[in-house]
């Protein structure tokens, strides 16, 4: 065999067999890519994935970074927000959740484990005084409690110059935030934390329903146990279960 | 023909200067992210990224220095293994120790130090799942698929410097993520913590992995790709899509540390749990998997029990697998065909799984004497049995009634760690058993009799873990669901977190127990590596002593 | 649109599916890739203290494979 030829056999080896394992390369991504692509697109798609309801609307820029305090602490961890339709879990928490209710939620946080209670309709259920004790001490309001102590929430400022930047960030995953929105963020905050603010109106329009008060029950300071509370108490509360049919035909799926 | 290139030096080659790219431009975005960062946090991480890229690029000019990385084709690159197998020890006790804290901390509360919250649970868990599975697991992938890849290709690993690139980089991802995780840095997807700048580095990280893994299987002197090599392939493969999916995020600004999800609630639940059952099913599985079709064969001196049986195990599986994430969402507001589907294809995959561990387990016909004689066929051989239990309960739990009552508990965790302690953690320590004297040219390990103590200890272990949490699991599932004979709920909350006290004390135990076997191993390790070999080891075959091919 | 899906999955989808795993048992089972695979699965057993530098031997067997 002549080298010539020897060299052109080895040239047609390496394409052969590049090309093999660039084969099973594209194998393996088409395989494992069928099962994704059924499972997940139509969930953009079809439109009975999140039914209709009244109610839902973006976070306040208050319950928004009281939100990412939420996951900075790893609450998920212990803490799911999905109450299943079933009868002890309706019975103990309330309403099944809907799809609508997180519709607004980057990154979800239905979790995966209750080492705590479900927190999906904590909203409403306990006063801000209790959550700040619990908050500050879990056990001095539920002695069999495990969860950590978070005392220092409420002596940290909350940071909130930069709150119109991740307002922005979310109009641009799809939040419906306005221009007005994102330009008064900054004061709304202030805003929300004040049942006697001056923009108490405008507030209302931008944000229907959000409950206004201080917190963290000093007024003196912006603290990141306001924006936790805050965030906490609006949980579960958007929707109007005594006006919601649940067996409405768009809501059937 | 030409003589081939054998022994190159990577000091001036292009590959080598893109790689100082790389790390210039790492180490340049920090400063800026130390200066400019909106959140204190990342000002103070920063630091530390500069510190990691600095270290990077003064290595890289030393190595330039003294004429570049040697990569000499008549050698295999080893020392790229032995260091792999290092970090697997070393991330492997770090990542097991935390863990052993949290489980304290459930079952005793004022562990949390409060100051901060740098100690907290909710800091710390994702700290555990990310130590054990992306640290310890991932290096224990990359050592061994480096070492697999180059003995079944018979050729040296390709890139040059690229490959200790990923190696090096790999870590620096992983102290990039666990230092986020203390200090609040964290994007909530579970397994997927860390946020948009630690992911787009691994990103690179990552193709860089591929390109490397590919480049060897294009220059293999073997005509066939051994099914090992099958498995680690779909696993970067796969591991990558999944990884950039999953993470596609808007950043709040270019040198926060802050991002939003691009998908929100049941569409980000899904993408989530698509990629979080993945990661158990290409990074846990489909990985260990390749560990498992090379280290049996190895170490029992016979081939797979059918390599047909491997064929037909590794299409359904990565085929079947992919589908099964929506069983994490069973009763969610998911719709109901996702979860459907979800749920059938999780029962059908328990075929493929237990082909797999009946490969693994009767290629050691004939040589069933060897459980007796050798620890880490004992090790390798109940790791495939422990992939055999969770392979079947996974089934079981996907289905939906199980799941109303497994889902959320303690069971799940249970579940994971018969899984992790079990099967992951048991071949990647038997693999190390492997590899560590044929690396550092041993007759054998240290002291035979440590790997027996490690085995009973772990094993000893795993059982308390695994028996806890069922009873703790299942207890609390049906206290949730408990009426009194008025028709109401029999059981508060905190009831039920009560009740789980005990176990959660006999499951920190167990963990404990795990983690002292793995640092009888760490010390064994050491002393092999040392020279400390007392006795010769028959099982360990010198790897010069293998009969070449024809 | 869902009812259209899920008609097709459960027809159409359900034939490419065992259509596809006849294929990959086809290929595992057939008697002429026997010699292959068990050739295969010696590798681990038969490797080399070295990487092999020399290729040119073993190209001509590499092709006709």
């Amino acid at each position: 065999m002549s080298e010539q030829k020897k060299s052109r056999w080895s040239k047609l080896h390496n394409k052969l067999f590049e090309q093999n394992s660039l084969l099973l390369t594209v194998g393996i991504l088409v395989t494992v890519s069928i099962g994704g692509i059924v499972e997940i697109a139509p969930l953009f798609y079809l439109d009975s994935t999140i039914e209709e309801v009244e109610g839902v609307r973006p976070y306040t820029p208050l319950e928004q970074l009281g939100r990412d305090i939420y996951i900075r602490e790893g609450c998920y961890n212990c803490h799911s927000q999905m109450v299943r339709p079933l009868r002890d879990e309706v019975e103990r928490y309330g309403h099944y959740s809907l799809a609508a209710e997180s519709m607004y939620d980057h990154p979800f946080q239905w979790g995966s484990k209750r080492t705590g209670p479900d927190l999906a309709r904590v909203g409403g259920k306990y006063s801000d005084e209790w959550h700040r004790d619990h908050l500050r001490n879990p056990q001095s309001v539920v002695p069999e409690s495990i969860m950590p102590d978070y005392p220092f929430l409420e002596t940290s400022e909350l940071d909130y110059d930069n709150v119109a930047a991740n307002l922005r960030a979310l109009r641009r995953v799809g939040v419906p935030y306005t221009d007005e929105m994102i330009e008064t963020a900054v004061s709304d905050i202030t805003t929300q934390l004040d049942p006697y603010a001056a923009d108490y109106d405008g507030f209302q329009e931008r944000y229907p329903n959000a409950v206004m008060r201080d917190f963290d029950g000093d007024p003196s300071q912006v603290t990141e146990l306001d924006a936790l509370v805050a965030y906490l108490q609006v949980l579960g509360t958007m929707v109007d279960f005594s006006t919601y049919e649940a067996e409405a035909d768009e809501n059937l799926r | 023909m030409s003589t081939p290139q054998v022994l190159r030096r990577a000091g001036a080659d292009p590959s080598t200067a893109v790689v100082l790219l790389i790390t210039f431009l790492g180490a340049l975005w920090s400063l800026f992210a130390a200066a400019y960062a909106p959140e204190a946090a990342m000002r103070g991480q920063a630091w530390l990224l500069l510190g990691g890229f600095l270290t990077g690029i003064i290595l890289i000019v030393g190595t330039i220095a003294n004429g570049g990385v040697v990569n000499d084709e008549r050698e295999y690159n080893e020392n790229l293994v032995k260091a792999g197998a290092i970090a697997t020890m070393f991330w492997g006790i770090a990542g097991l120790l935390v863990g052993v804290v949290i489980a304290f901390q459930l079952a005793f509360p004022v562990l949390n130090i409060e100051q901060f919250g740098f100690t907290s649970f909710g800091r710390l868990r994702p700290l555990h799942t990310s130590a054990v599975i992306f640290a310890f697991g991932g290096n224990a992938l990359l050592a061994t698929s480096f070492y697999v890849v180059q003995r079944t290709c018979r050729t040296r690993i390709a890139g040059g410097i690229w490959p200790w690139f990923v190696f090096w980089g790999y870590q620096l991802f992983i102290v990039m993520a666990a230092t986020g995780y203390v200090i609040g840095i964290t994007q909530s997807k579970e397994y997927a913590e860390p946020e948009w700048y630690t992911d787009l580095w691994l990103t690179i990280v990552w193709v860089a992995y591929l390109l490397v893994f590919l480049g060897t299987l294009w220059k293999r002197k073997e005509p066939h790709i051994y099914v090992a090599n099958w498995f680690y392939l779909a696993f970067i493969v796969t591991i990558a899509v999944l990884h950039v999916v999953n993470n596609l995020a808007m950043p709040v600004s270019f040198f926060g540390a802050r991002s939003y999800s691009l998908f929100a609630g049941v569409q980000d639940a899904l993408t989530q749990w698509w990629y979080g059952h993945n990661a158990v099913g290409f990074f846990l599985t489909a990985g260990f998997l390749g560990i498992m079709y090379y280290f049996i064969p190895k170490r029992v001196q016979r081939p797979v029990y059918s390599y047909r049986l491997s064929i037909i195990h590794f299409w359904s599986l990565i085929f079947i697998y992919i589908w099964a994430g929506p069983h994490h969402l069973h009763y969610t507001a998911l719709p109901e065909w996702a979860q459907t589907l979800g749920m059938t294809f999780s029962v059908m995959l328990w075929m493929p799984s237990w082909g797999g561990m009946i490969n693994g387990l009767m290629t050691l016909s004939g040589a069933w004497d060897k459980l007796r004689t050798d620890p880490v066929v004992r090790m390798l051989v109940l790791s495939v049995a422990f992939y055999g239990m969770s392979t079947f309960e996974g089934p079981v739990m996907s289905v939906r009634a199980v799941n109303a009552l497994s889902h959320y508990t303690d069971w799940t965790v249970g579940h994971v760690h018969s899984g992790a302690l079990g099967w992951v953690g048991f071949i990647s320590f038997g693999a190390v058993y492997c590899l560590v004297p044929w690396l550092w040219k041993r007759k054998g390990m240290h002291s035979k009799a440590l790997i027996d103590w490690h085995f009973w200890i772990a094993t000893f272990g795993i059982l308390l873990y695994i028996t806890s949490m069922w009873v703790a699991g299942i207890m609390q599932g049906l206290m949730w669901r408990a009426y009194n004979e008025l028709g109401f709920l029999e059981f508060s909350f905190v009831e039920t977190v009560e009740a789980m006290h005990i176990s959660y004390i006999i499951r920190a135990v167990g963990g404990l127990l795990y983690l002292s076997g793995a640092i009888i191993m760490a010390y064994n390790m050491y002393r092999t590596i040392k020279g400390d070999v007392k006795e010769e080891d028959e099982n360990v075959i010198p790897q010069s002593a293998a009969v070449p091919a024809e | 649109m869902h009812e259209t899906l899920s008609n097709f999955a459960q027809t159409g989808g359900l034939l490419i599916f065992v259509l596809l795993f006849a294929g990959v048992l086809a290929y595992a089972l057939w008697p002429r890739n026997q010699a292959k695979f068990d050739a295969a699965a010696r590798t681990p057993l038969e490797e080399t203290d070295k990487p092999e530098t020399a290729d040119h031997n073993k190209d001509e067997t590499h092709v006709r494979a």
